[in-house]
């Protein structure tokens, strides 16, 4: 993946960087499938490596495939992402370990989903359960989210193209 | 890419089965890893695939673009709905458990409902990207 991500980085030829995220994605997914989130794997699978490839090669077409040189050099940029990134390992030693059962998001509702879900709502899945019917509400501002990006991408997208005709 | 036979061939034969998994993946939520979202992103990804095959104007055939511009807002209505119809039957907002006498079976059928709102909107607004992308494309191309 670190060899996927600076290839991307180092690249001049758009294809390559859309072919190289399409890899890292795709890799993303087996490590989410080794932290057994099979869920969030098959939609990074499916959305990552697959609709939004296809998607960047499309607005790539429209654009053409080379990156211009930038105008000056990005140290500004790069010295605020790695003041973040220090923040955030720095704010990682906080965390309680990976998969402590004593950590607060397990101590809360998580068990009781765990005991009661599969009783009252008859869905062997937790995460099925969990998404769909105790976060009902959550998943139904998600499809309302969903739903507003596409609306508002076909309203930028159709405007354009009838300015253009 | 329209007149390579070993492409077209391979899509034809791969469309059924990726339509029946994005299937098994909606149905089979419940059960296994899956549901609404991922299935909506493969039966997406299934008229994506054909319509890069086959040309858009064919994929366009297959999924009438009206049809998927229904679909973004359909889904969201069902989902809605499926909360209104909890008011409806004395409950409260998206409480399924009022939707069948049976609380667990009326939870399952609020879910399934829920999860097919989700796939609805989902894969709509998935196959409405890429006919807008790929229609921007070929006005480009004729221009």
């Amino acid at each position: 993946m670190a060899v996927a991500v600076i290839a991307m980085a180092v690249q001049r030829n758009l294809f390559g960087v859309v072919v190289l995220f399409s890899i890292y994605s795709f890799l993303m997914a087996t490590v989410l499938v080794a932290l057994d989130a099979v869920d969030v794997a098959m939609t990074e699978a499916a959305v990552g490596a697959g609709v939004s490839t296809v998607l960047l090669l499309g607005a790539l077409y429209l654009t053409g495939g080379t990156e211009s040189k930038p105008m000056q050099r990005p140290l500004l940029p790069l010295a605020l992402s790695i003041a973040v990134g220090a923040v955030l390992a720095y704010g990682m030693q906080g965390l309680p370990a990976f998969s402590d059962p004593q950590a607060p998001i397990h101590s809360h509702v998580a068990p009781r989903y765990l005991e009661q879900g599969p009783k009252e709502t008859g869905v062997p899945n937790v995460v099925t359960a969990v998404l769909a019917s105790y976060r009902g509400y959550d998943t139904l501002g998600e499809t309302a989210v969903v739903f507003t990006a596409g609306v508002g991408v076909i309203a930028l997208l159709r405007r354009r193209t009838r300015k253009g005709k | 890419m329209k007149s390579d036979i070993i492409l077209r061939v391979i899509a034809k034969l791969l469309m059924p089965f990726m339509l029946i998994f994005a299937l098994y993946v909606q149905f089979h939520g419940d059960f296994g890893p899956g549901g609404g979202f991922q299935a909506g992103v493969i039966a997406a990804g299934a008229v994506v695939f054909y319509a890069i095959i086959f040309g858009l104007t064919e994929g366009q055939r297959l999924v009438p673009e009206w049809i998927v511009e229904k679909m973004l807002a359909a889904g969201v209505l069902l989902y809605a709905g499926v909360g209104l119809a909890g008011i409806a039957l004395g409950g409260n907002y998206l409480d399924y458990f009022v939707l069948d006498a049976d609380s667990v079976r009326g939870q399952l059928r609020g879910i399934f409902w829920v999860e097919a709102g989700v796939a609805l909107t989902v894969s709509g607004v998935m196959i409405k990207l890429f006919y807008l992308f790929a229609g921007r494309g070929r006005d480009a191309g004729d221009s």
